[in-house]
């Protein structure tokens, strides 16, 4: 099983779910015993959602989808 | 036309994601809309070319990562060299406990949503350096894998890792930064780091 160190080294890419299964596994059970790790995890687990949240928030300008729409009709011919 | 017309309809579904992601890169409402009307009609010109199977959406902000690169010379209009390799692993993890309760509002398990603003965080990521922004946007934002953000980009994949954990670190260290300056955080509670 992982240390605390090999554990929050590979914590992003755990996180950013890119890790083989089987080291999944392995981080997985060092996060269940380690109460500091798992606090870490948690913490930027919550941290990344709140940043896609948040940054993901924008009111589309006023007709902005049916001028998308209508830009398809005044288009030129397709480039074969 | 058929499939032009199937396009449309499949492709609009993803124009508010590409919008936020453009406002992200150009900063700038009016270039944000120029840049998701191009990339539309760009892959509607070229749908020829895409295959059945592969990700509609993927394929969208290729389109569009790429344009802005081009279009918008990205390379030059933000800075390429930072000093954030003086940003330390878990930046912000290790500073939470500088946070004031007494300025904050929030019960615990809110603290982290109500600890930085939606401008705030808007903010940081428009404010990292070019190679940061886009992975950091194309996954922690849109949620790509290092795979297709290493082929939107044409880079290595270890050049997307790499980028990505020094792009998030200076993320941290600019959110933390805006928390200091709002009073939220307060540097005098804090304890020295550990290193562990």
């Amino acid at each position: 099983m992982p240390n605390c160190q090999e554990t929050l080294k590979e914590l992003e890419t755990f996180l950013d779910t890119e890790l083989p299964d089987a080291r999944v596994s392995e981080i997985m059970s060092h996060l269940t015993e380690c109460v500091d790790c798992q606090g870490a995890y948690e913490f930027h687990a919550e941290l990344r959602e709140i940043i896609r949240f948040k940054a993901q928030k924008e009111d589309l300008p006023e007709g902005f989808l049916a001028r998308l729409v209508n830009c398809f009709g005044e288009d030129v011919l397709p480039e074969e | 036309m058929g499939a032009q017309d199937d396009f449309i309809a499949d492709a609009m579904q993803y124009a508010p994601q590409l919008y936020s992601s453009a406002l992200r890169m150009t900063r700038n409402r009016a270039d944000a809309e120029d840049l998701v009307q191009e990339t539309l009609l760009k892959g509607w010109r070229s749908f020829h070319t895409f295959q059945e199977g592969t990700n509609l959406r993927a394929w969208l902000f290729r389109i569009m990562t790429n344009t802005y690169i081009n279009k918008y010379n990205a390379k030059q209009r933000r800075p390429q060299e930072t000093e954030l390799d003086e940003v330390e692993e878990l930046f912000l993890y290790r500073r939470m406990g500088a946070v004031d309760p007494s300025q904050m509002n929030a019960s615990a398990e809110d603290q982290l949503m109500t600890l930085f603003t939606d401008d705030e965080v808007k903010q940081a990521l428009e404010e990292l350096p070019e190679q940061f922004l886009l992975p950091v946007l194309l996954s922690d934002v849109e949620g790509f894998s290092y795979k297709e953000i290493a082929e939107m980009l044409e880079t290595p994949m270890g050049t997307v890792m790499s980028r990505l954990h020094r792009g998030r670190k200076l993320m941290q260290k600019m959110l933390y930064n805006y928390a200091v300056e709002r009073g939220i955080i307060n540097e005098t509670l804090l304890e020295a780091p550990t290193d562990k």
